[in-house]
């Protein structure tokens, strides 16, 4: 009893420190090159934004100060005050958490159904692969934008989701067929090799196949996937809330935050400015930390599409 | 309207309508939802062609300098300026663009609206900052593909042999680079018509441009169901055909891709 929970934990140990010891080394490919830590570096910052958030704000992102409206930045708020007299840096920082939890939930979902459709149907082949692929070409039919725009206009009268739940949705969905097509292509390249071979006729199950001996081999197709994939899905969360259709007032959103305060260009352009300033940021961030596994590891550019 | 009956009965006479070339009524104002599409598509061609029109001739120089010459100066600049630029969604480079030309300087109108009587040819300035942002959306991401696959050209074995060969570096890079780094990017560019449509949607709403995408945000703001569905349909035929288009035009300028014969 007590040498087999000494032995259980000890296990447990041994795999925690392995894929540790896996996590550190991947995420060591990027470092090779200065787009990677200059990406890791910015990604950290917003990482560190988003946990400590509601630590850093200055002031109640949501609070009205109406005798402050429209002040130029100064030391009392850096990034100065919008039309209501909130000030700008609480809701760019707040705003960070929304915008990247949605973006990085969706993201994980589309790679994770994309990774599963597309190892297999690349392993399989046949009419499973048929199939699967057909219905990733419907999918694709439709600009993700539009996509998002119907599923959500939709989504908000039919069901009782709120809109970040469908936008997370949305993001899964659309990114899904584009994903899979990507790992599918991955995966062919090991399919003959002879290890895979060697499992098949081990009489292995497919999902052994698929996540054991596949899976790993392709990791690096997957980070680079799936960081594009991140840069896209936060381009389409803020245009999302730019159009009215994401997180809705008075939350903070830098789609939003740009579109409130458009109309106030000439008064106070520091209220579009720094959303727009930090939106930029991140995701040059991301696509630098993109480029920075393709170019240590010599992948070809991505061909894929927005 | 019918609204006594049950939806999916609606949607069949929608469909059945829709595949004559018949969307049926607006909801509101009383108009059709044909004569709206017809008024407003032109807008949406146009502003797509002229985009389309500049940044494709400047974007695949830029790829075809930024490619022949990589890691100078040149190219550093190109990288890092069209990087900025897909990292940019659509509606933040509108608005920096109409900060800067309408509410600084004051050049364009910052708003796209049309009054009752005048044309988009009338009045061609307030075509200037839209054009401008789809531009530079469309730029950044042409040259990029076109810089990637002009040095995977230049790597090959058959440059290698053309070059050592003695032949100019201007004849290499007109005979034999281009020819082979314009089939994929011209793919690209192709697909980019498709996008276009999707991102166009974003700026018109922006410019508050009488086009396609901003009838469609209008059918979303004002639960127009019926507006809703047509709109989308027009974009997403668009998209089909030019996905189509893409396709087919890989065909022609890659003969290794033919099947059938």
């Amino acid at each position: 009893m007590n040498a087999s929970t000494v032995r259980g934990k000890s296990t447990a140990v041994q795999i925690l420190v392995v894929t540790l010891a896996k996590i550190t080394g991947l995420v060591k490919i990027p470092l090779r090159t200065n787009s990677g830590r200059i990406g890791l570096v910015i990604i950290a910052v917003y990482s560190i934004t988003v946990i400590f958030g509601p630590w850093l704000t200055p002031y109640i992102p949501t609070e009205y100060d109406l005798d402050h409206r429209f002040e130029s930045p100064s030391l009392s708020h850096l990034f100065g005050t919008d039309h209501n007299g909130r000030d700008v840096l609480s809701r760019v920082i707040a705003g960070a958490r929304s915008i990247i939890w949605i973006s990085v939930i969706g993201t994980a979902m589309g790679i994770f159904l994309g990774t599963i459709i597309g190892i297999t149907s690349g392993y399989l082949g046949g009419w499973f692969d048929q199939i699967a692929m057909r219905a990733m070409d419907f999918l694709l039919s439709f600009p993700s934008l539009l996509l998002a725009l119907l599923l959500i206009t939709i989504g908000l009268q039919r069901t009782a989701l709120d809109e970040s739940w469908l936008i997370i949705a949305v993001i899964g969905i659309a990114f899904t067929p584009n994903n899979s097509r990507v790992i599918r292509s991955a995966a062919l390249t090991i399919k003959p090799l002879e290890f895979v071979e060697n499992a098949r006729l081990r009489g292995e199950p497919l999902y052994h196949i698929v996540l054991k001996e596949i899976l790993p081999n392709i990791i690096p197709v997957i980070g680079v996937e799936a960081s594009l994939r991140l840069s896209f899905a936060l381009l389409l969360t803020a245009s999302l809330g730019f159009l009215g259709l994401g997180v809705q007032p008075p939350q903070p959103d830098w789609g939003l935050m740009v579109n409130e305060s458009r109309s106030h260009l000439a008064l106070a352009p520091w209220a579009s400015l720094a959303p727009a300033f930090a939106m930029g940021t991140l995701v040059i961030g991301v696509n630098l930390f993109a480029d920075g596994i393709r170019q240590s590891l010599q992948l070809p550019e991505d061909r894929g599409q927005k | 309207m019918g609204l006594d009956r049950h939806p999916v009965e609606r949607y069949a006479v929608w469909i059945k309508n829709a595949v004559q070339g018949d969307l049926g009524m607006a909801a509101r104002g009383g108009a059709s939802i044909n004569s709206m599409v017809k008024s407003r598509l032109p807008n949406s061609a146009l502003l797509a062609a002229v985009a389309f029109i500049i940044a494709v001739p400047t974007s695949l120089l830029g790829g075809v300098l930024a490619g022949t010459r990589p890691d100078t100066k040149l190219d550093r600049i190109l990288s890092i300026g069209s990087l900025l630029a897909i990292s940019i969604p659509e509606f933040i480079i509108g608005v920096i663009l109409m900060m800067v030309f309408a509410t600084k300087l004051g050049w364009f109108p910052s708003s796209s609206i049309l009054l009752p009587g005048e044309t988009i040819l009338g009045s061609p300035k307030i075509l200037v900052l839209p054009t401008l942002t789809i531009t530079g959306a469309l730029f950044a991401y042409i040259l990029r593909m076109a810089r990637a696959n002009v040095i995977e050209v230049m790597e090959s074995n058959y440059v290698r042999t053309a070059i050592l060969k003695g032949l100019s570096m201007r004849r290499v890079v007109f005979k034999h680079v281009l020819p082979n780094a314009m089939i994929p990017t011209i793919t690209v560019i192709a697909n980019n018509v498709g996008w276009m449509f999707g991102g166009i949607i974003v700026v018109e709403f922006v410019f508050a441009y009488p086009g396609i995408g901003s009838l469609l945000i209008m059918a979303i703001d004002t639960r127009d169901m019926r507006m809703l569905q047509s709109t989308a349909l027009v974009i997403a035929a668009i998209y089909a055909f030019a996905n189509l288009a893409a396709d087919l035009l890989y065909g022609l300028l890659n003969p290794r891709v033919r099947v059938g014969q």
